[in-house]
């Protein structure tokens, strides 16, 4: 048997990644829409992995200063997104009461 | 580490990233999910630095690797913590410019040196497909930095957040994306830096071109829609560098985002291509156009108190305005005050109530107020025309009873019905018209009463009536 391209690997995982994200993220009440933003924000910065290998798996200053550059700012999504997210969802926490009512 | 381990590693990261999303269903179980995001993270970051110590030993590199984290992580750690609520939209937008511009960055290694990545042998040349994957991942990254930046500056206020329109302007995209193309086809044949170079330039100048014309309050959209960019840029870049964990966040965020925009544009009843157009209501914060001055009641804060004071049931309808004047607080004193004599006081919430999706539940929550008060529009609804009282609070186009007209320019958007309510008070700073620049039929009805002024400085005026 011929070997599968990466590619088609690749590609399989993002369909069904996209497949799980959409119903996902449907289920996520309207009232939390702005956290959501701000932790796809971090996850996003995922990108972080890729920046890592950039800036540490090179040989050349040029792939190590731009790795670098990478690192930094997706650690800024990294830490200022989850944080601001945690931050949000603490004040959701506050207010929350043993009320007879919760229709979402 | 083999890359057995570490790719099984990166499926445990996913999985995390998925708890985050799928806690975010009711507010009691997202603190929970954000901390299973932060573990994945860790995981995903752990993993990649111990897969760079294998391949290349504990040296220099991890110590760049090491720097960039804690200078980054200080930076988003300190914003996180001083950002006002208010200033959310802003944020999340200039996040998304950093994972754009992230992704260039690493494409741009990826390019120079792709045996770092594993992607080729030493000093052999990319793949066809590795090219193409870079190419996208590139341009997706390159417009998710500079449509940002635009956004982030229209809604900080730095650039005015009118629309830019010009003649021939969607012309001049189309033929920048054709160039665009064109180069990207030239780097997928040659592999030459030249044509790289040149279509990371023209993807930055369409990220900024496609942004300047959308207006103030399409930022909803425009901000999903850079949302989900990101998370493409993330995905292309993960296909370049044969990467699932990029693809799978990548993915993930991407249709989160897509979705957002696909919620926020119906509830504007305006397709996403129009949107995306542009120009749309730039006559809007004119005074109504209307020849004939239509009759209107006009009262002042007491008057509004008096009558809330002495129904049964009050629902609340916040919009920008609220937020522009900072006054959530004001707002949550006066729920208490009215709540102490009796009147169930309840939220209506429209989607697009806000710069970005959501913003208004988050600022209500800042001043504290119980999440069980607050209702989205389907859920309220129905109860308008049981109501005593509505109070209107800087909003206007979300309760335009003309969504119901056939012809006017907002016809078919959703709406808060607060013209079936007993009595509507609104508080506006004037008779101004909204973002879609029309009359609202709502201000001139016999039962509503209009409160002139700043909606913080109305809202204090009201409690100190209650007292």
């Amino acid at each position: 048997m011929e070997q599968i391209n990466p590619t088609v690997i690749n590609l399989v995982i993002f369909v069904l990644a996209i497949y799980v994200g959409y119903h996902v993220v449907w289920t996520v009440t309207p009232a939390l829409h702005t956290p959501l933003m701000s932790v796809t924000n971090a996850i996003s910065a995922i990108i972080i992995v890729g920046a890592m290998l950039a800036a540490g798996a090179t040989d050349s200053t040029l792939g190590k200063g731009i790795g670098l550059l990478a690192v930094t700012l997706a650690a800024v999504n990294v830490f200022g997104g989850f944080l601001v997210t945690q931050r949000m969802l603490e004040m959701f926490k506050k207010k929350e009461r043993p009320a007879a009512e919760k229709k979402q | 580490m083999s890359m057995n381990v570490v790719t099984l590693l990166y499926l445990v990261a996913s999985i995390c990233f998925i708890q985050a999303l799928k806690g975010l269903s009711h507010p009691t179980g997202a603190r929970r999910g954000n901390v299973f995001g932060m573990v994945g993270m860790a995981i995903a970051a752990v993993t990649t630095v111990a897969l760079i110590a294998n391949l290349r030993g504990a040296g220099g590199g991890l110590a760049l690797i090491g720097g960039g984290v804690i200078v980054g992580g200080g930076i988003g750690t300190f914003i996180a913590r001083r950002v006002q609520m208010t200033k959310m939209p802003e944020l999340v937008a200039a996040m998304h410019s950093l994972v754009g511009l992230a992704a260039v960055f690493i494409a741009i290694v990826a390019v120079a040196e792709p045996w770092a990545f594993g992607i080729t042998e030493q000093g052999a040349a990319l793949p066809r497909g590795n090219r193409l994957e870079l190419f996208i991942g590139t341009f997706v990254g390159a417009i998710t930095f500079s449509g940002s930046v635009i956004a982030f500056g229209k809604l900080s206020g730095k650039f005015r957040s009118a629309p830019i329109v010009f003649r021939g302007q969607h012309w001049l995209n189309l033929v920048l994306a054709l160039a665009m193309f064109a180069f990207g086809i030239w780097f997928f044949v040659t592999q030459e830096w030249t044509p790289f170079i040149l279509m990371a330039a023209l993807a930055f100048i369409i990220g900024a071109l496609i942004i300047i014309p959308i207006g103030g309050a399409d930022m909803p959209v425009v901000i999903s829609m850079l949302n989900s960019y990101s998370g493409w840029a993330a995905a292309g870049i993960g296909f370049s560098l044969n990467n699932s964990m990029l693809i799978v966040a990548g993915s993930l965020v991407g249709s989160s985002g897509a979705i957002l925009s696909y919620i926020m544009c119906k509830a504007m009843n305006r397709s996403f291509i129009n949107v995306l157009l542009g120009g749309f209501g730039q006559e809007g914060g004119m005074v109504a156009a209307g020849t004939e001055q239509k009759p209107y009641r006009s009262g002042s804060s007491d008057d509004a108190a008096f009558l809330m004071a002495n129904a049964e049931s009050v629902i609340i309808v916040p919009g920008y305005g609220l937020a522009v004047s900072r006054a959530q607080h004001a707002l949550k004193e006066l729920t208490e005050k009215l709540g102490a004599k009796g009147v169930n006081v309840r939220y209506a919430i429209h989607p697009v109530a806000g710069r970005m999706p959501g913003h208004m539940n988050v600022l209500l929550a800042e001043a504290e107020i119980p999440y069980d008060q607050v209702f989205e529009m389907e859920d309220i609804n129905n109860d308008f025309q049981s109501t005593d009282v509505v109070l209107v609070v800087g909003a206007n186009d979300v309760v335009n009873p003309a969504a119901k007209t056939p012809g006017s320019a907002i016809f078919g958007m959703p709406i808060l019905e607060a013209h079936k309510a007993r009595t509507v008070i609104v508080n506006k700073r004037s008779m101004a018209t909204g973002y879609a620049g029309l009359d609202n039929e709502l201000f001139y009805l016999e039962k509503t009463m209009m409160v002139f002024g700043d909606a913080k400085k109305a809202l204090e005026d009201m409690v100190k009536a209650l007292e």
